[in-house]
């Protein structure tokens, strides 16, 4: 996992390895600096010798210069390297999750992926600034700290060693027994946030049921349970504090009680004794820093399992060795199909699908909700691969199409699409970018679109809010016809792309289509009867199979699904019309 | 527990008010607080104690020894004694605080979370419409988060610190007066450098915020218009755009850490600097035996002195930097405190009414209230003068020249009059905005007209609780909206207090017990992030057993079915056929054939009526709804 993670550090390695051999710099500085101290106060104060003073104080403000140019290169390199690592993460999943096919973001999900690529990658970042700069300073204090102080006193040096264990197996057993509960704690989190946004999202049924209390009981429960847990686990880790507390005090009590014997007995200077004490206290404090970096990783580590998650996902759908760049005409074939989204052969959604269209035909596809309707048209772009069987398009394997050459000449208008945020314009130029406004407006008038955006203040300029918020559902789907009619399709694939409109318009746009690009294959996916029954061939699907092939007229006489939505639509209709 | 969480920066001013609200929270919790604050300074002063006795070792102890011939270390060793003595009130006293704090910061917030979770129940629709879900989130993960951290560690780590600047304070000038005064003038120095350090790191945190938000709405944005992208083979443009962003950020990102991170090492060394200079200054006042003023009276200055003095001003300079540092927390948990307090101050939906909705039953023909279950509702009417009328519930609802409109300046509804009998069936026609949900939004009153009159059998609604009000109503919609639980609690949401039968029952009536028992675990299946392993149309059938087990006499239906294929639909509208008999039903629906049986069909545009009848009617009529009606077959 680590491996995954660090190749996305990249040209930032430089800045991550002068970081910490920055801080080690700072390190040992910030370790002989407190010897220096000692030397001053035995040999220039207590001596009374003041131009000692004077030498000894110059070179420990060298020192001390020193010592802060490299502590500030470590910082500007630690943030070099923490932001641009950051960088490189967020581009390197983003890059990876436009590879990914239908299948790899329905099995993420999209929420999830948002989620990995904001706050976790944030975490992670700070994770690793923090790991780059403690967690090369602790161990480096802690070695350079022993030596000096072994340097100084050896039989000293043994108090605070012996006192380094108790600490250190204190502090695990404290974060141990702490870790859990926080794993726990999270998680409750979670269950907290999914019924804030549960009730938000459902609010007006919370008020039309008067379920105010109920709601506030149900959140009260999980509010209490991260009170319980989180208490108890800071209450564990409030340990650790009196634990370093105990450890520094009792240290110092007994520097001081062998320390003064030694001094009587001229083995230790006064200054000597005050270094080890400084020593003692930076070994004790790097140790608690050293936790607090293990608290931090341990803490990160499950966004950096979320982020590699996306990292490692391969996308299943790959283009094969020598792909086609061109698509003949606009007919399909269906041979023998079987698909399934988790590509398991007792869960399939299709059954033996066959099915011949020829290029410019009018297809429509009606059938029951579950019936398999928009998965027998996604596997027409490429957007899922068959589990088993074949698709042809243009009369070759859809496989072998190079999937940009298929997807532009294959617009499929999505069943839950989505505007951008921007102007009418540029959200039509997803389509083509190089379209002209004369196009733009062709098209428009096509999805019967162009009439309502005359209607707006700033006409074809007009803004567009996120995700399409500031244009009604029949407006938003009228758009997102138009943007797929810019492509210039050999095939039109609309998914229920009219359910928002009245049925005049639809109508309209049908005809529309019919007469303004004839060459086109069109399949429509619809649930009125009245969208369908002028196709050229109308396909009925019931659970994932193909109930029945046929034009209006023969499947009024034959197929009983398709009379009984007929009649279940038209019933008065028909006597008075 | 740091989490890493993106700093947001501090706001130019945080109001007093938010301050004394946040603690009316703590004081709370008075005895343990002031505990609190004993223990803290107990730790305190032990820490401090701890400082000065490294002169009184040198001093009293060590020195005479040294001139002592025969040197008795019983002394020392009763001072350690006692010193080790004041260490374990320290330690135990900074054990007790930081748990007894624990349980204060996580009960605060406890609090703090149940009443806003409570408030928010109460707003009006209006602000879950006009505010975005996000930001409400970000009330109850970021801003208690940082609240958190302020109330469990800057609070006891700042109030330790000033007790420890003070102390140390006078304990430096029990020392030396002089040497005092030189580092309050270092300290003064050191805080001008990382005044100008912190205020351009703020800076560039502003921008890095900016750029940071910048870059998750972008990702927010593609991310789920992700197969939109690849259906227009868009990634590339995609990724173009985003490196762009992204750049930007990391380039904002590395500024700020920069000064951020440089701060440290120029607090520490400046420390060190300190140090130097106090040794020089200290040095040439010993060795030239100037005499020196203290608290203790005058003298001058020993070695023991220097080397306590210079220990003493670190664990001055530390405390310091320790509040600056904490400072900012502390501001932006006072942000986010007042954003809660925000949410929490927002005004909740007003209720005047009055009049509630009891249990009746007939004695001698009159309507009197009883505490039974019986089937029969009354609407209890206290009068003025004391006295007390029952009307029994029926669902009768008229509309009298109703005018409304979202923004005050911008009417939705023009004039609505219309009535609906007891039992009758209304339908609204009409183009998207035309007005048709805003109707129902105001029946249940989710929204108040503006002028004009609603009643409910007889009663201005806004005389009836508004509890009562929607308990006498049930609503279907069309986005459904499932909670996670089983389906069983999904559908029990209607009545709570309903049996398993009656549950079972509602579910037959609204035709999803077949499915529903064809579940893996039937009434028992867990659903999960709004019943996304259900098909729409089971979705909505889900949703009207749960209006049917609430069993009201008003149902209003808004566009339940526009959602579902036509073949699901008819086994929707059986449910629902089954579901609106006996009751008065208003019903939006796009398709026409789902209305026709409407004892009233109202055709809005615009705001305004502009058809009424039923079908025949409308259709011999030769208007609007014959041309809608007609446009729907205009290609036979």
């Amino acid at each position: 996992m680590i491996k995954q993670l660090l190749k996305s550090v990249r040209q930032y390695k430089r800045a991550s390895i002068l970081t910490s051999l920055t801080v080690t710099l700072e390190v040992i500085m910030e370790v002989i600096i407190p010897l220096l101290m000692a030397d001053l106060i035995d040999y220039g104060i207590d001596a009374g010798n003041m131009s000692y003073i004077w030498q000894m104080g110059i070179v420990l403000v060298i020192f001390a210069m020193i010592s802060l140019a490299f502590g500030a290169l470590s910082g500007k390199y630690a943030a070099d390297a923490s932001a641009g690592f950051a960088r490189n993460l967020r581009h390197d999943m983003f890059y990876n999750v436009q590879k990914f096919s239908f299948a790899n973001i329905d099995k993420i999900s999209t929420a999830s992926i948002i989620t990995r690529l904001t706050t976790d990658v944030t975490n992670v970042q700070y994770a690793y600034q923090m790991i780059l700069r403690m967690a090369v300073r602790s161990p480096v204090m802690l070695v350079f700290c022993l030596i000096m102080s072994f340097g100084i006193n050896a039989k000293l040096s043994w108090i605070f060693l012996a006192c380094i264990p108790i600490l250190a197996v204190g502090l695990y057993f404290v974060m141990s027994k702490t870790h859990p509960i926080f794993k726990r704690v999270f998680k409750t989190y979670d269950k907290l946030n999914m019924v804030v946004q549960e009730n938000l999202r459902g609010i007006r049924v919370v008020k039309s049921f008067v379920r105010e209390d109920y709601e506030n009981k149900k959140f009260g429960e999980i509010s209490n349970s991260i009170y319980q847990d989180f208490s108890k686990a800071e209450k564990n880790l409030a340990f650790a504090m009196p634990l370093m507390q105990f450890c520094m005090y009792a240290s110092l009590l007994l520097l001081s009680w062998f320390g003064a014997r030694l001094i009587v007995g001229s083995e230790l200077t006064t200054g000597q004794l005050v270094s080890l004490i400084t020593y003692a206290m930076l070994i004790l404090m790097s140790l608690m820093m050293l936790s607090m970096v293990f608290v931090m990783i341990t803490i990160s580590r499950a966004s950096a399992e979320r982020i590699v998650g996306i990292l490692a996902e391969e996308s299943d759908l790959q283009n094969c060795a020598s792909p086609e760049f061109t698509v003949n005409d606009g007919s399909i074939r269906f041979e023998n199909v079987n698909f399934s989204y988790a590509k398991d052969r007792n869960k399939l959604c299709l059954k033996s699908v066959n099915l011949d269209i020829k290029s410019g035909e009018t297809v429509a596809i009606l059938g029951g909700t579950g019936s398999s309707k928009t998965s027998l048209v996604q596997l027409i772009p490429r957007l899922y691969d068959v589990t088993e069987g074949n698709v042809f398009v243009g009369g070759v394997n859809v496989k072998n199409y190079d999937i940009e050459t298929l997807r532009s000449e294959v617009a499929m208008v999505l069943q839950r699409n989505v505007l951008f945020s921007g102007t009418i314009k540029e959200n039509l130029r997803w389509g083509n970018k190089n379209a002209s406004d004369e196009e733009l407006v062709r098209v428009c008038q096509l999805a019967q679109a162009d009439d309502f955006i005359q209607g707006f203040p700033d006409k074809y300029d007009t803004y567009i809010e996120q995700g399409g918020s500031n244009v009604s559902g029949g407006q938003k789907q009228r758009l997102c016809i138009a943007r797929a009619l810019l492509k210039k399709p050999k095939i039109l694939i609309l998914d229920d792309s009219t359910s928002a409109v009245d049925t005049k318009t639809d109508a309209l746009i049908r005809r529309a289509l019919r007469e303004e690009i004839p060459g086109t294959t069109k399949l429509i996916i619809a649930q009125r009867i009245s969208s369908v029954e002028d196709a050229d061939k109308i396909i009925v699907m019931e659970s994932g199979e193909i109930n029945a092939v046929g034009t209006h007229r023969e499947l009024m006489c034959t197929n009983e699904i398709y009379q009984e939505a007929y009649h279940s639509q038209v019933k008065g209709g028909k006597i008075n019309a | 527990m740091h989490k890493g969480a993106p700093m947001k920066m501090p706001r130019k001013k945080v109001s007093f008010s938010t301050i004394k609200r946040l603690m009316s929270y703590i004081t709370h919790y008075k005895l343990q607080f002031s505990l609190v604050l004993v223990a803290i300074i107990l730790s305190t002063a032990a820490g401090v104690a701890g400082s000065l006795f490294l002169k009184i070792l040198i001093d009293d102890y060590i020195e005479p020894l040294l001139l002592d011939a025969n040197p008795l270390f019983s002394g020392l060793f009763t001072a350690i004694v006692i010193m080790g003595g004041i260490y374990m009130v320290g330690i135990l006293a900074t054990l007790f605080y930081n748990r007894v704090m624990v349980v204060i910061a996580q009960g605060v917030l406890k609090k703090i979370r149940d009443e806003m979770f409570a408030h928010m129940q109460m707003l009006p629709i209006k602000y879950f419409d006009t505010h975005s879900h996000g930001d409400i989130m970000s009330h109850y993960t970021n801003d208690t988060d940082t609240l958190r951290q302020m109330i469990s560690q800057s609070i006891p780590q700042m109030f330790s610190a000033v007790i420890t600047i003070v102390a140390v304070f006078f304990a430096m000038l029990y020392m030396s007066v002089w040497l005092t005064l030189f580092v309050l003038i270092f300290i003064f120095f050191q805080l001008q450098v990382t005044k100008s350090i912190v205020g351009k790191s703020g800076k560039y945190f502003v921008k890095q915020q900016a750029a940071l938000g910048k870059v998750n709405g972008y990702i927010e944005e593609m991310i789920n218009g992700q197969k939109v992208v690849k259906v227009f083979c868009r990634e590339r443009q995609a990724e173009e755009d985003f490196d762009r962003l992204n750049d930007a950020l990391c380039e904002h990102a590395t500024a700020a850490n920069k000064f951020a991170n440089i701060l440290m090492p120029i607090m520490a060394n400046l420390g060190n600097l300190q140090y130097v200079l106090l040794a020089i200054v200290g040095g040439a006042l010993a060795i030239s035996g100037l005499p020196n003023i203290s608290l203790a009276g005058s003298g001058t200055l020993t070695l023991g002195m220097i080397a306590s003095f210079l220990n003493l001003s670190k664990n001055f300079s530390q405390p310091i930097s320790q509040v600056s540092n904490q400072f900012n927390m502390v501001v932006m948990a006072l942000a986010g405190a007042e954003r809660i307090f925000k949410l929490m101050d927002k005004e909740s939906e007003t209720d005047n009414g009055y009049v509630t909705l009891v249990n009746a039953k007939y004695e001698e023909g009159v309507l009197t209230e009883t505490k039974k279950n019986t089937d029969l509702w009354a609407w209890k009417h206290p009068h003025r003068d004391g006295t007390v009328t029952y009307t029994e519930l029926k669902g009768e609802v008229r509309f009298y020249n109703v005018d409304f409109g979202y923004a005050e300046d911008k009417t939705v509804l023009n004039n609505i009059t219309l009535y609906a009998e007891p039992s009758q069936k209304l339908a609204f026609v009409g183009a998207t905005g035309a007005g048709k949900t805003t109707i129902t939004n105001l029946i249940n009153r989710f929204y108040d007209i503006a002028d004009g009159k609603i009643r409910y059998d007889g009663i201005d609604i806004k005389k009836i609780k508004k509890d009562d009000l929607r308990h006498s109503l049930g609503v279907v919609l069309q986005d459904v909206n499932l909670f996670t639980g089983t389906v069983m609690e999904n559908i029990r949401y209607g009545k709570l207090d309903a049996t398993d039968n009656e549950v079972y029952e509602a579910a037959r009536l609204a035709n999803a017990d077949d499915f529903i028992r064809r579940l893996p675990d039937g009434y028992n299946m867990v659903l999960q992030g709004n019943g996304g392993s259900l098909s729409q149309g089971q979705r909505q059938l889900i949703s009207i057993a749960r209006a049917a087990v609430a069993d009201p006499p008003v149902m209003i239906l808004d566009e339940a079915t526009s959602s579902i294929d036509t073949r699901t639909e008819t086994i929707v509208q059986k449910g629902m056929d089954s579901l609106m008999q006996g009751r008065t039903v208003f019903i939006i629906a796009h398709r026409l054939s789902s209305v026709q049986n409407s004892d009233a069909i109202i055709v809005l545009e615009q705001g305004r009526i502009i058809e009424r009848g039923n079908h025949e009617k409308l259709i011999a009529e030769k208007g609007k709804y014959y041309q809608l009606y007609t446009g729907a077959f205009e290609l036979e």
